[in-house]
């Protein structure tokens, strides 16, 4: 009994032993393998489909080459990028000026690259009369101005706004540009009874079942199935459905760019690759996508 | 053989101690950390602003009032679902139902208490939601009452296993007795049985609102999130946001060390604090009944 027991101990410290001489050499293989050829990708879940799509074609073209796309949002990107873990962080919106000073105190300096644009769509239920609203009625929706859909010439129901949450780029851009017009000076917020939804996938099963809800979402994640508003920038101004040739001549008006940031000046592989991204290939992927190419 | 006996005694008798203080060591070290993490809010943010009723942190309006609210609307409704359905289930499976019937129910109610909370707040998006909303008529069916009702489902199955085996430990011979006094079977379970495990059925109702208070995934699905106070009488028909859902939704993307990084965990030291609170409510209570029956037994 007692000899098995020894066994026992032994066999096991064996095995632990052989754990840690493994684990430590195969991170040492991995690190020496290919060190340039292997790129870190994070950042906005808006952008996420996509780099995902540009990495899976980059790596079929290039077989040595291993680009890792995670999401989590434009804020975890850059945080990433300031902190030094990954190459190149995905953003939906531009760089704050403090996570800037952050950056330079890491001794990294982002540098910035358009690589796509988007429209975000405002979107309602298919049985929801209310086709066309300007920029002004959609903010005193969303503030809670408005409370009805009677008072934007929809019937009698009440308005149930629907959101992202506060920590998505979506979110920022839309109280931005639509809910204080793009006046910085404005203090207009979300109403209080917004609901915030973690993810665009809530946002549209709401819309879709609840004909009293309006939302808001990337154009490349709209199904088909919902209804999009037309969007007058003002009162008696033309009202336009979001599309790639909208965004393009800039007549849509909550359209944005979408960035990825890198550290300094890219070079080498990640040059490479925000080069092929900008090319007409990786843009035909963008439009596939529901985006809008850049036009250069 | 003796010594080594003696020897092998003395390590098993250390390992179960130190894992026995463990426990203590984990709780101590948790709550420091929330502490220290947490404690600088009163520094940063007004106390006048952190019970205002205004939670949007990207603009610095921190107030948890609407989170607290939440949090005790969506438990208090799951409570009320879970407690009557779980002792009642309890109560049939320990006392009522015939052996066949008991083999069958307890690995059912088991079974339900693995359900991973993301399966029922997808259940909660597609099926539950939409239903209370045309059956309520009310503006969304995203809303504490269905955050009450799939809150309630996760914790039925805490309450009537710890329940059950609360019932099925209570002597034999109390029921004899009560029924050879001429009990009918209601009276038996409701004067004799459920007295007498009373301590058990208290510790079964407090993990049921333990695991309901702490519960995140399916609230963050189905409650709407929307950080308005909940005190009014309808406020369980319309969409409110929990300290957790706020933790979860909102922790992944703040700024290490900044003031809203702080708030949030001062919103974890409320949580842990309110659970603290029903625990020793709970143990209070169990603790005078148990003095009490000692008084009469000797």
């Amino acid at each position: 009994m007692k000899r098995f027991n020894n066994f026992l101990l032994l066999t096991s410290l064996l095995f632990t032993s052989l754990l840690f001489t493994s684990c430590g050499s195969s991170n040492n293989s991995t690190a020496s393998d290919s060190p340039a050829k292997y790129i870190e990708n994070k950042g906005s879940d808006t952008i996420v489909n996509l780099a995902l799509a540009w990495a899976e074609k980059y790596q079929s073209d290039h077989p040595d080459v291993r680009i890792s796309v995670t999401g989590g949002g434009s804020g975890t990107g850059i945080a990433a990028l300031v902190n030094g873990t990954v190459d190149i962080a995905n953003a939906s919106r531009k760089i704050k000026d403090e996570e800037t000073v952050q950056a330079k105190t890491n001794g990294i300096i982002p540098v910035e690259h358009i690589i796509a644009r988007d429209a975000i769509a405002v979107i309602v239920n298919p049985n929801n009369p209310v086709s066309e609203l300007t920029l002004q009625q959609i903010s005193d929706i969303y503030s809670g101005k408005y409370v009805n859909w009677q008072e934007v010439g929809g019937e009698n129901r009440p308005i149930v706004r629907l959101s992202r949450e506060t920590n998505s780029g979506t979110h920022v851009y839309f109280l931005e540009t639509v809910l204080r017009l793009g006046d910085k000076k404005d203090k207009t917020l979300f109403s209080m009874d917004t609901l915030l939804l973690p993810s665009s996938e809530g946002i549209i099963s709401e819309v879709r079942d609840n004909p009293n809800a309006i939302g808001y979402d990337g154009l490349g994640y709209v199904p088909k199935d919902l209804k999009m508003v037309a969007i007058a920038k003002e009162a008696g101004g033309a009202y336009i459905l979001p599309s790639i040739k909208t965004v393009n001549d800039k007549s849509y008006a909550i359209a944005r760019d979408l960035y990825m940031y890198t550290n300094g000046e890219p070079a080498g592989l990640i040059k490479e690759y925000l080069d092929w991204i900008l090319s007409d290939e990786a843009q035909l992927i963008v439009a596939q996508l529901g985006f809008v190419p850049v036009i250069k | 053989m003796e010594k080594s006996l003696s020897w092998r005694e003395f390590i098993i008798t250390r390992l179960i101690q130190t894992s026995g203080y463990s426990a203590i060591l984990f709780v101590a070290l948790i709550f420091f950390f929330l502490l220290r993490e947490g404690l600088p809010t009163l520094a940063e943010v007004d106390v006048s602003s952190l019970l205002s009723i205004r939670w949007y942190p990207i603009e610095n309006y921190f107030g948890i009032l609407p989170l607290i609210t939440g949090s005790l609307v969506v438990t208090l409704g799951a409570a009320l679902i879970a407690v009557p359905f779980g002792i009642g289930t309890a109560v049939y499976i320990s006392e009522i139902a015939p052996r066949w019937m008991r083999e069958i129910l307890k690995p059912l109610v088991e079974l339900l208490g693995g359900l991973p909370s993301v399966v029922l707040g997808f259940l909660g998006i597609l099926v539950l939601a939409p239903f209370l909303r045309v059956f309520l008529n009310l503006p969304t069916g995203l809303t504490a009452l269905t955050g009450s009702l799939l809150l309630g489902g996760i914790a039925v199955p805490t309450v009537v296993s710890v329940a059950e085996d609360a019932l099925d430990s209570v002597p034999r011979a109390y029921r004899e007795g009560a029924w050879a006094l001429g009990a009918t079977k209601w009276q038996t379970i409701w004067r004799v049985t459920l007295p007498a495990a009373k301590s058990g059925v208290l510790t079964a109702i407090m993990l049921g609102i333990g695991r309901a208070i702490g519960e995140t995934m399916t609230v963050m699905m189905v409650t709407g999130n929307a950080p308005v106070l909940a005190v009014k009488l309808g406020s369980i028909f319309s969409p409110v946001r929990t300290m957790t859902a706020t933790i979860a939704a909102e922790m992944g993307e703040v700024a290490n060390g900044s003031t809203h990084y702080h708030v949030l965990f001062f919103i974890g030291m409320v949580l842990f604090i309110i659970s603290l609170i029903v625990n020793i409510i709970a143990s209070s209570v169990v603790f005078r009944s148990k003095k009490r029956a000692e008084r009469i037994l000797s």
